[in-house]
């Protein structure tokens, strides 16, 4: 009964505005985003190409709570610093303190005291003066990282560098967002939770007890929780606790006052050595995706091209000086720490935009009227037009500035500290046969990412000190999580046959540079493998069988070297035998002539070796 | 003087490559003559490695151990079976052997136990091979030379395809007798 009444007609109705929106929101990121994409521009113009066809300055398809739509979208940005944090082991964020403080500290900085010298200039107090500087020396981290990620420039110096600057933005907000209430007229902040009543100090402490929850709470509890959650073995239910975990911390933060994207981004790095890890990743990527094109569509359909229209000199005039003087400062900066041109180039040129926390700034700095209605709409517009001119900015630094300096690249290129560990290797099952393949391959330095999706195995493996992600890696986006992207080598050693076959075909159309080396049961498997073109193929028992066959006939006497020559022939005839009838086994006179053939030839390979050897033993 | 103490009991390590040793009847006796002298450790390098894979530090160890090693093998076109170059390439190693701090086999004796498919006339100038034996043994001579090692007079047996069961019976009494002696430190410098 129940079943009924929740489809009724007059529930429908109920939900026909959610449903309008969707609709409109979706088909206007299907059209737009793969038309921008296919003009080398990326998603993210894509999505503000949408925003501005269907917001009111375009078909006008919207209602009026694009502004509720937008905060909800903002959540794509807490998601997006959890998965950031992810990828961020803490010893790896230590590595980057040096660039996070040196290149981030000297950009906000700088950027600020110029910009709020400008600002002065232009008539505001040096109050509003420094709220202006502090706001626009924010840069945008949904877009410069999806954009460099979509480009494969994270791991570059570049990337590297722009991501450090982004973090310490990110760091910076907090103490900005505490600062600015106390540069305006009404002290108390604009925006505390529901704290807000509360003594300062009680404030200060109610937020080191969240911190400190959200750490401990991802160490010592998120972990269990979860192997509990992946012992149910349910996909969704890991997916709807992934997303709860992340909710859960977003509103944590909120309460106490604090930046949810940065408590997102720190219960993210306490997890990055989880073995969780690539699976809480998979998860929340296309949450993640979905909700920041949301994001950008909402700011594309909120910009307020009126105003545009009543002064546009004005604002191309902010626009283009905001965006020359930050990249100018990065250009400056990026020298100062001895970048080569082209990377130096895709710094400055990618980070020369406002960002989504300037716009909380701003509306925060409204609030406190720190500067006027009207500073607040150019500062806005400027934000969101030079957000929408960075994928040119990009481009142009593909295009033009990349090609005429690339020849420098190689050699200027500087020792790389890795942003995030995408190993060459990808191990996908670390039971009794991948452990060893693994641990071989360590032992000459070559580390492996090692995915297994037992959890009882994995936790297993983790207290011994192995470190083992859990996950299913016949889900594209693990894969995509673990670095399928910039893997060389993909090791399977799964015991299903199924899951191999399903994980070679999704590696071989999505990452056709993987070499894929897999192993099966036996010659039955081998076929299938071969089948779909998987040339390292490995039968378990191969090897074991031949050396047990070494051991016993050297217990009959046989001399060991003659023993291992047999083995070893066998061992290549076979091989190649195994890849010849799997091509003719579906037809049965053939497979039987060849199986017959094999016989025949491995016995007359075996005796010439046999007589080579008398021949060669006579003295 | 020290010498008399040591002469009493040189160590002596016999290290026999032979692919297929079962197979040749010489070495297989010469083989079976090294075993029955005591005070004389054998190991059969083919048995051991069969896969090639030569575990350094175990062999550096025996031959450490050991005052005199006899190196006896078939000659394989002019030299010794593959596995014995190895042998030489991976135990050999510098900082060990030879080389800053090599001095692991300085002194100690060096002596190959050759048997050559081809009689004794077929080598020398002029003769079918063009060389003597001890001229193709050149590299080893200056290996064991490079090693510290004093280079003993190689012992052949020749044309070892042809001989009679009584020969080749001859032929083993004589390598037990030459490996006695070199136990007991004959031909030693000041030695007996």
């Amino acid at each position: 009964m129940g079943m009924v009444n929740l489809v009724g007609p007059d529930k429908i109705m109920h939900h026909e505005h959610f449903f309008h929106a969707a609709l409109v929101y979706l088909a206007a990121a299907v059209i737009s985003v793969p038309l921008a994409k296919r003009l080398g521009l990326g998603s993210v113009p894509g999505y503000l190409l949408a925003g501005i066809a269907i917001g009111p300055f375009g078909m006008g398809l919207l209602g009026e709570d694009t502004a509720e739509v937008m905060g909800f979208a903002e959540f794509g940005v807490v998601m997006m610093l959890f998965l950031v944090g992810l990828e961020l082991e803490p010893k790896l964020l230590w590595r980057l303190r040096g660039p996070i403080f040196g290149l981030g500290g000297m950009q906000v900085v700088v950027t600020a005291v110029l910009v709020a010298g400008v600002a002065m200039m232009m008539g505001l107090s040096w109050q509003g003066g420094v709220a202006a500087g502090l706001t626009l020396a924010m840069s945008s981290t949904a877009i410069v990282l999806q954009t460099l990620a979509e480009k494969g420039q994270m791991n570059g110096a570049a990337g590297r560098n722009a991501f450090a600057v982004l973090l310490f933005q990110d760091l910076a907000v907090i103490p900005i967002l505490a600062l600015l209430p106390l540069l305006g007229s009404s002290v108390e902040g604009a925006e505390v939770g529901v704290l807000g009543g509360l003594p300062v100090w009680l404030r200060g402490v109610m937020g080191l007890g969240a911190v400190a929850a959200v750490v401990a709470g991802g160490r010592y509890l998120v972990q269990p929780v979860l192997r509990w959650i992946a012992q149910s073995e349910l996909r969704e239910l890991f997916t709807a606790a992934s997303l709860l975990l992340v909710i859960g911390i977003a509103l944590l933060m909120h309460v106490v006052g604090l930046s949810p994207a940065l408590g997102a981004f720190l219960a993210g790095v306490v997890l990055a050595e989880s073995e969780y890890r690539h699976e809480l990743e998979a998860d929340l990527a296309p949450f993640k995706g979905l909700l920041l094109g949301l994001f950008f569509i909402s700011v594309g359909s909120a910009m307020d091209l009126g105003a545009l229209g009543a002064r546009p000199w004005v604002i191309a005039g902010i626009t283009v000086g905001l965006m020359v003087l930050k990249a100018g400062v990065l250009w400056g900066i990026g020298g100062r720490f001895g970048m080569a041109t082209a990377d130096r180039s895709t710094f400055a040129l990618s980070l020369a935009q406002g960002g989504e926390f300037g716009f909380v700034l701003v509306a925060m700095a409204l609030q406190g009227r720190i500067f006027g209605e009207e500073a607040g709409e150019v500062i806005q517009l400027g934000i969101a037009l030079s957000m929408a001119l960075t994928p040119l900015l990009f481009l142009f630094d593909e295009r033009v500035v990349r090609p005429r300096v690339s020849g420098k690249v190689e050699e200027e290129g500087r020792e790389a500290d890795v942003i995030d560990e995408k190993h060459a290797v990808l191990v996908i099952g670390y039971g009794r046969f991948g452990h060893i393949v693994g641990r071989v391959m360590e032992t000459v330095g070559i580390p492996c990412t090692v995915l297994d999706s037992d959890s009882e195995q994995v936790e297993l493996l983790r207290k011994i000190g192995f470190k083992v992600h859990y996950g299913d890696a016949t889900r594209l986006e693990l894969l995509h999580a673990a670095g399928a992207g910039h893997a060389k080598l993909a090791v399977l050693t799964l015991a299903s046959v199924e899951k191999s076959l399903e994980i070679v075909r999704l590696l071989q159309r999505h990452f056709p540079q993987v070499r894929i080396l897999v192993r099966v049961r036996g010659r039955l498997e081998a076929y299938e493998l071969l089948d779909a073109g998987v040339e390292d193929v490995y039968r378990e028992t191969l090897d074991a069988s031949l050396e047990m066959a070494v051991a016993g006939m050297r217990h009959l006497g046989v001399p060991g070297h003659t023993a291992v020559r047999a083995a070893r022939q066998f061992r290549r005839h076979d091989e190649g035998a195994v890849r010849r009838m799997a091509a003719v086994r579906h037809d049965r006179a053939a497979y039987l002539s060849e199986a017959r053939q094999s016989v025949k030839v491995l016995e007359e390979v075996l005796r010439s070796d046999g007589e080579r050897e008398i021949e060669n033993s006579k003295w | 003087m020290m010498n008399d103490d040591r002469a009493k009991g040189m160590r002596v390590l016999v290290l026999h490559a032979h692919p297929a040793p079962r197979r040749s009847r010489v070495n297989a006796a010469l083989l079976a003559a090294a075993r029955g002298v005591e005070g004389v450790t054998v190991r059969e390098l083919y048995e051991e490695y069969p896969d090639f894979f030569i575990d350094v530090k175990a062999e550096q160890e025996v031959v450490a151990a050991h005052d005199v090693v006899v190196m006896q093998h078939p000659f394989y076109w002019y030299s010794t079976p593959s596995l014995v170059k190895e042998w030489f390439d991976e135990v050999l190693t510098s900082g060990w052997a030879y080389g800053e701090g090599g001095t692991a086999l300085r002194g100690k004796r060096w002596m190959h136990a050759v048997s050559t498919g081809g009689a004794a006339e077929s080598y020398g100038p002029g003769s079918e091979h063009g060389f003597t034996v001890r001229q193709l043994m050149a590299p080893l001579e200056a290996t064991a030379r490079l090693c510290g090692m004093e280079y003993l007079e190689p012992f052949l047996v020749q044309g070892a395809g042809r001989l009679s069961g009584a020969e080749i019976g001859e032929w083993a009494g004589r390598y037990a007798a030459r490996l006695a002696g070199l136990r007991d430190g004959d031909g030693e410098p000041g030695g007996a």
